[in-house]
């Protein structure tokens, strides 16, 4: 079960730095107000 | 019986000229006289819309006027060079318009995107409805089984000695991409679905709340299940090749109605059915997740067109607007999506509620050894082989 929620957590993890991560490539996909020059969805 | 085959031969072709797609081909190929409104939609046109039949539009699609025969700038009508202002709004209608824009895009040059209103109806209609009752039915259905079926239990009951069936990085990539999948198939549900089954209960506000956390949600960890595809697909593939006991496997129905325990190694094909459809499936999700997650920078359908036309000889489109592109990716990752998530629905069942002993191997990795050697009775001895004893307890 250990296993079990450190996967979800980790799941959760990633989410959260991942529009840093993308934003440091110029790649912002989901994150707001980041670099106006990158792709955006809204 | 050559009666009743005939009889069926009839009634499918009976059901196939009352189709209206059929009906709608034969009109095709028929010279509709427009004469009468100077070449302009006739009311036989209208009738077939209200009938929701598809109409053919490129007697005005295709009427821009004529660019070469413009009169010089300086003559009579000079100034929208040869064509009229109705040829011009069709060009923007059936974007054949190159317009000038100020600001450069990949989707700014198209004014009016036509196929739009179909992505629309085809998202709102049939992938919802058909979407939708595909988990309801395959819930209905596992209902059913359960009560008909019973729990499938340890024959003899539980051997009480243990064997390591997952080790903590299998169960980790496991739940990695468990946890990413269901947190993506209920934020994707929400912004489906949410506009005709959430507003009218929460309200605008609060589904405008919920919908934006889900697109949060959705986007970023979309990266976690992407990452817990590589890690499942990297530790079992070589266990998921598909042999000649998985043949036997299946003849044998898994021995679900039976009884019979069929041998099977580590993977049973049951279970190789579920890993294909999920790396498959998880591959064609995530592209197409991708594409929407990078708007018009990603575009694949075309391509994709251009290369089952050139294997299949069929004739789907491969020149769209970027708009086109995003529409395809969303139905697409839509359809793979209901596809998923009814296959996965199955997969919690079987390893949950409906058979004893399944969950402990994704739950602390330790399996009850009589529910090894009935499941995976070659898998259990390849171990014991390697291990030179019969378990630990």
């Amino acid at each position: 079960m250990k296993v079990m929620i450190a996967g979800f957590a980790a799941a959760l993890i990633i989410a959260a730095i991942a529009p840093q991560v993308l934003d440091q490539f110029g790649w912002s996909s989901a994150e707001q107000y980041s670099n106006p020059e990158t792709v955006r969805l809204d | 019986m050559k009666i009743k085959m005939l009889g069926a031969v009839l009634i499918a072709m009976m059901a196939l000229i009352a189709n209206p797609g059929w009906a709608q081909s034969a009109q095709e190929g028929a010279e509709v006289d427009r004469s009468a409104t100077g070449g302009a939609q006739t009311l036989e046109d209208i009738l077939r819309r209200q009938k929701q039949l598809e109409v053919d539009e490129s007697f005005r699609s295709e009427n821009l006027g004529n660019k070469d025969a413009a009169p010089p700038i300086d003559g009579p009508l000079g100034t929208l060079g040869g064509q009229s202002n109705s040829d011009i709004w069709r060009e923007i209608r059936y974007n054949k318009i190159d317009p000038y824009v100020a600001s450069p895009g990949p989707a700014n040059k198209v004014l009016i995107q036509d196929e739009g209103i179909a992505w629309y109806k085809l998202r709102e209609g049939p992938v919802i409805t058909y979407g939708g009752l595909a988990i309801l039915g395959i819930i209905v259905l596992l209902t059913i089984f359960y009560f008909v079926r019973g729990r499938i239990k340890i024959e003899g009951g539980p051997a009480g000695t243990t064997i390591e069936r997952f080790k903590a990085i299998e169960r980790f990539g496991h739940w990695l991409l468990a946890g990413s999948f269901i947190a993506l198939g209920i934020t994707g549900l929400i912004t489906l679905m949410g506009r005709s089954f959430l507003i009218p209960v929460l309200g605008d506000e609060a589904f405008a709340t919920l919908a934006a956390g889900s697109k949060w949600i959705h986007n970023n960890v979309a990266w976690a299940f992407m990452l817990g595809l590589v890690m499942t697909f990297v530790m079992w593939v070589a266990h998921n090749i598909p042999n000649k006991l998985d043949w036997q496997w299946l003849k044998a129905g898994g021995g679900i109605f039976s009884d019979s325990h069929p041998s099977a190694k580590k993977f049973n094909a049951g279970q190789k059915i579920i890993f294909w459809t999920v790396m498959i499936l998880g591959v064609s999700v995530s592209l197409s997740g991708l594409s929407l997650l990078f708007p018009f920078e990603m575009p694949m359908f075309a391509d994709t067109f251009g290369i089952i036309n050139s294997v299949l000889g069929t004739n789907l489109p491969t020149v769209m607007t970027p708009h086109e592109e995003m529409q395809y990716a969303n139905i697409w990752h839509s359809i793979v999506a209901f596809v998923m998530m009814v296959a996965i629905i199955a997969h919690i069942y079987i390893g949950s509620v409906g058979m004893e002993g399944a969950f402990d191997a994704m739950g602390n990795g330790q399996v009850d050894v009589e529910w090894a050697r009935q499941h995976h009775d070659l898998w259990v001895e390849e171990v014991e082989q390697k291990e030179g004893k019969g378990g630990t307890s």
